[in-house]
């Protein structure tokens, strides 16, 4: 486990994202409506769409690029489309958002 | 606890609440399934095929012991249920299996209606409706030479067919003068009994079946008139009959069938009922699309989800005889109310008949080029006007200005490798395999599954050819009302209608008005409700950034690769050399890989990383550009050309009224994308005839056009009417764009919305009636003060700022 805090739940809009670079390619930050947060890495199982970018609902979210549908917690596709993308932990304490990164993964600023 | 749901009849119905009620809620209940044949559950309608050789009892099968098994459901196949205690709740089957539930389904189906006449219980005569039925007329084959079929309507011809092709000598016995009487007018019906005599198919029409002789088995039948024929093998396919004996016997109350509402609930609440037993509103069905509604209805409540209403189905029929090509639908014999169009070839064997009551289609009758089928079948359950397309309506829909897919869709010569979908690269032998692989009855359906017709929507037509073809002469056509989206039950018009008159004003009312199942809705949706707001209440309603799909969100158009594309206005495509410069300076300075004229008279500056966006834009806006809404469902693009100014055909100034033109529209949001275009004289080099509006300038004023489409399906405007003035233009341009942006559905763009719902409607409230148009024109006036301020300045200036930073992680 390393949590890594990124920022405060505003700094996140609503139903929206934010991404942060790391040394493994973006990862994309999700917000829902009830605020719950999850995060991604911000590449559509499909082309590699930047997920970041599509509409959130519910705990899914949909890739700009040709609507595939992915869910936020699992990162799978939902069906019939089938892929993943690589989700990795995220979690709420005290209006923080905290990644788990592990050695691996180094936020790049 | 898990509830205990139990259904009797394992037919098409029943199967299709199941495998709908999975989709919800898999968890919700624990299922026990009887039935009284001893299979899984397969495709009925396709008994005809197999009865004809052209498919196997394998290929029909939809859902396989495995299936019950792997979707944990208990199956007691071969069980006649005979008994329903509704006070202990529990059924009983013959054999004495019992099984409790909390809530039934009774999907019992029909019965062949057998003729009462002497000698109908000898060996040999039967029905023509299950497995069973089919093996049993292949070994009269394979011993007997004469077969008569005593019926002459969809089930009769199927059967005659099918035995013909097993070597049977067949007559088919007929009470009527005409064949499918319920289907078919006189002339068709005779056509189609002249190319089936022509395979070889015998006829006794009209007649009256008095007996059906013979000691043990069947030798020969009857008639009124007293003649006699030969006959080893008698197929009754006289009509059916609603199966809902147990359901009687069970004190429900029944009339020509058993008696639900439109929740699909019986007079029992725990009891549901779907399928060929049911009566809903006075009316049984004997097709499969109107029970697969029901499925979707029965699940939906089974679900708890409470939303979904049968409101009962407008049918079609289609005859599955290879070669013959027939499609039925509505009222086609018509009244003293009603007019008949016909179209009639008799050398290449054609005949068209629609039956027209106040503008709209009623019903249709189509022999021998059934291409249309589906289009006439839509204009008639959406009850749409036709008075404009009237002289060209037989012709069909590849007359209708459309040259981009206007041709010779034979679908069903096309071998496999043929691309059906242009857009996903998906072939019709791939789609043929998915429908039977995944046994697919929907468009919606195949959509999900190739992908095909999920694009662009052009081959639409030939998908559904491709699925009536493949699944049977029926299959279940996107019901008449459309939902939005899986949120909700209510079409756009519902949604349109309900913001405007209950007055609803975000985005959370309407959830709750409106009953959404889901907490914010999705990607289908939320972009919809929040342009319907907006369009309603352009003063009160705040945009949501949310709601926006990402190119309007951040007012550019993302790419492939997840980079940008910028184009700013150059108002009525008329730009300097000063202008020309700025563009070149920005695009050096920050390093624009690409820059392209655009198809719509400007410059394209492709591939900027979002994080730059605000420089490029900054820099822009310093230099006087605004954003060119490349991105929007909103104002496009208004094409000029040079016209008076320049050109020496030129009548009016075009350059300048195009100009003033995109001065006074741009930043406008509308359901879908919104072109003009300017020309300077009938030689219309600017294209105006196929923009959303466009003007031809002629000598003595301008000429307005309007619902033009260059883009997937191209159709030419239609002509709405000539005005004098510039300021003319002005105030046409704001009233039809205004009506379009109250009316029109989300993602509609001019071309259908006008086919919809008519060039006569919008004449109506643009060009007759003078104080609409004002007012429409003021309305649209409003909207505008409070969108035409400059997205990429704003953002420039630091707005959304989040949008394009991404985060950081700080040290510590
Ligand atoms: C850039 C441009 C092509 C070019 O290099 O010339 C273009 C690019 C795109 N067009 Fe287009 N269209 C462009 C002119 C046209 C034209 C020509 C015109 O406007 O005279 C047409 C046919 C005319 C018409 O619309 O009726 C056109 C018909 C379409 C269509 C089909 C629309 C239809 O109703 O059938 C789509 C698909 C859609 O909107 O769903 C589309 C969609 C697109 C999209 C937005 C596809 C997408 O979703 O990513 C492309 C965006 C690329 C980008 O980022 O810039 N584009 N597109 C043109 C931009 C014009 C401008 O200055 O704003
Ligand atoms: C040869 C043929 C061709 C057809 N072609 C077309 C076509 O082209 N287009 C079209 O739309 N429709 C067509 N149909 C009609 C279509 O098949 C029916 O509308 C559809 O199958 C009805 O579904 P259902 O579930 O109501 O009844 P069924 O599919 O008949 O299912 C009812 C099931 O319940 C079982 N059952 C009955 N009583 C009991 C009981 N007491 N206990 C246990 N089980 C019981 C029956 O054995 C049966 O399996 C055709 C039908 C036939 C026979
Ligand atoms: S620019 Fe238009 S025509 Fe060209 S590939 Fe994109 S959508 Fe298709
Ligand atoms: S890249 Fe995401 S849907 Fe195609």
């Amino acid at each position: 486990m390393a949590w890594t805090i990124i920022c405060n739940l505003e700094e996140i809009p609503s139903l929206g994202s934010r991404i942060i670079k790391s040394s493994e390619g973006d990862i994309a930050v999700f917000r829902t409506s009830s605020d719950e947060v999850f995060a991604l890495f911000d590449k559509c199982p499909h082309k590699g769409g930047p997920l970041s970018q599509g509409i959130v609902h519910g705990k899914r979210v949909t890739c700009p690029l040709h609507n595939w549908v992915i869910e936020l917690e699992s990162g799978e596709a939902v069906a019939p489309d089938e892929g993943c993308a690589h989700s990795i932990a995220a979690r709420l304490e005290d209006g923080k958002v905290s990644l788990d990164l592990d050695e691996s993964i180094t936020a790049v600023a | 606890m898990q509830e205990r749901l139990v259904v009797i009849g394992n037919g098409m119905a029943g199967m299709r609440t199941v495998e709908e009620l999975l989709k919800l809620e898999p968890e919700k209940y624990e299922i026990t399934v009887f039935g009284s044949e001893p299979y899984g559950n397969y495709n009925r309608i396709m008994l005809s095929p197999v009865l004809a050789s052209e498919k196997t009892i394998d290929d029909i099968m939809l859902n396989d012991e495995q299936w019950y098994v792997d979707n944990g459901i208990k199956l007691y196949k071969g069980k006649n249920v005979t008994e329903i205690d509704r006070v202990a709740r529990k059924v009983r089957a013959e054999d004495g299996t019992e099984a409790d539930y909390d809530r039934l389904i009774i999907a019992t189906g029909s019965n062949p209606f057998m003729l009462p006449v002497p000698g109908a219980d000898l060996e040999g005569v039967i029905g023509f409706r299950d497995i069973y039925d089919v093996d049993r007329m292949l070994d009269a084959a394979k011993q007997y030479k004469h077969a008569v079929v005593i019926g002459g309507g969809l089930l009769g011809l199927e059967a005659a067919n099918g035995l013909m092709k097993q070597g049977m000598d067949v007559t088919v016995v007929h009470l009527m003068d005409t064949l499918m009487e319920r289907q078919l007018d006189a002339p068709a019906g005779k056509l189609l009994k002249k190319s089936l005599e022509e395979r070889g198919m015998k006829f006794m029409m009209p007649a009256q079946t008095e007996q059906i002789i013979g000691e043990d088995r069947v030798t020969g039948l009857k008639f009124t008139d007293g003649t006699v024929i030969d006959a080893d093998l008698v197929v009754m396919a006289v009509g059916i009959r609603p199966n809902f004996s147990l359901a009687e016997s069970a004190g429900l109350h029944c009339e020509r069938g058993l008696v639900v509402n439109d929740t699909l609930q019986t007079f029992d609440p725990r009891i549901y009922a779907v399928g060929e037993c049911v009566q809903h509103r006075g009316m049984t069905y004997g097709l499969v699309a109107p029970l697969f509604e029901m499925a979707k209805v029965c699940a939906n409540h089974l679900a708890e989800h409470g939303i979904a209403r049968y409101e009962g189905s407008v049918t079609s029929t289609m005859l599955k005889v290879t070669g013959i090509d027939l499609f039925s639908a509505g009222d086609f014999h018509g009244d003293e109310s009603t007019e008949d169009m016909v179209f009639q070839d008799a050398a290449s064997g054609v005949y068209k008949k629609l039956v027209i009551k106040d503008n709209k289609i009623i019903g249709a009758v189509l022999y021998g080029d059934t291409i249309d089928g589906t289009w006439y079948f839509q204009l008639l359950r959406d009850g749409t006007d036709i008075s404009d397309i009237r002289e060209n309506l037989l012709f069909g829909q590849a007359h209708l200005g459309d040259s981009g897919h206007g041709d010779d869709n034979r679908v069903a010569a096309m071998p496999d490798s043929a691309e059906i979908c242009g857009c996903n690269g998906v072939c019709k032998g791939d789609i043929v395999n998915a429908i039977v692989e995944k046994k697919l009855f929907t468009l919606d359906d195949v959509r999900a599954h190739t992908k095909a017709s999920s694009s662009c929507g052009s081959c639409t037509g030939l998908v559904e050819t491709i699925l009536a073809e493949t699944v049977g002469g029926d299959y279940s056509q996107a019901p008449k009302k459309k939902p939005v989206c899986g949120c909700t039950e209510h079409s756009h018009d519902e949604l349109i209608a309900a913001i405007k008159e209950q007055g609803l004003k975000s985005k959370q009312a309407v959830y709750e008005a409106l009953n959404w199942q889901t907490d914010d809705g999705c990607h289908v949706c939320r972009p919809a409700v929040n342009y319907y707001l907006l369009a309603n209440w352009p003063a009160e309603y705040k945009d949501d950034a949310a709601s926006r799909f990402i190119n309007e969100r951040v007012h550019a158009n993302i790419q492939k690769d997840g980079t940008y594309s910028v184009v700013p206005r150059i108002w009525g495509g008329v730009t300097s050399p000063t202008e020309l410069m700025k563009i070149a300076e920005v695009a050096e300075k920050h390093e624009i890989p690409t820059v392209k004229f655009t198809g719509g008279s400007r410059i394209d500056l492709l591939g900027v990383p979002k994080e730059k966006l605000p420089a490029v834009w900054g820099d822009l806006s310093e230099a006087g550009f605004v954003s060119g809404g490349a991105y929007g469902k909103s104002l496009r693009t208004v094409k000029t050309c040079v016209g008076s100014e320049w050109c020496r055909f030129g009548t009016q100034a075009s350059m300048s009224m195009g100009i003033k033109l995109e001065k006074y529209t741009w930043g406008s949001w509308m359901p879908h994308k919104f072109k003009l275009a300017v020309s300077g004289c009938p030689r219309n080099c600017a294209e105006a005839t196929i923009k959303d509006f466009g003007v031809v300038c002629v000598d003595s004023g301008y000429e307005l056009h309007v619902g033009g489409n260059g883009g997937i399906k191209v159709r030419a405007t239609d002509f709405l009417c000539k005005v004098d003035t510039e300021e003319e233009v002005i105030e046409y341009c704001a009233a039809f764009t205004q009506l379009y942006r109250e009316e029109a559905r989300y993602l509609e763009r001019t071309a259908p919305w006008i086919e919809r719902v008519g060039l006569t409607y919008v004449k109506e409230k643009v060009v007759e009636d003078a104080e609409n148009r004002k007012a429409l024109q003021q309305r649209f006036e409003e909207s505008q003060k409070y969108v035409q301020i400059d997205p990429w300045k704003e953002r420039a200036e630091g707005a959304e700022s989040h949008e394009f930073t991404p985060l950081t992680v700080n040290a510590g």
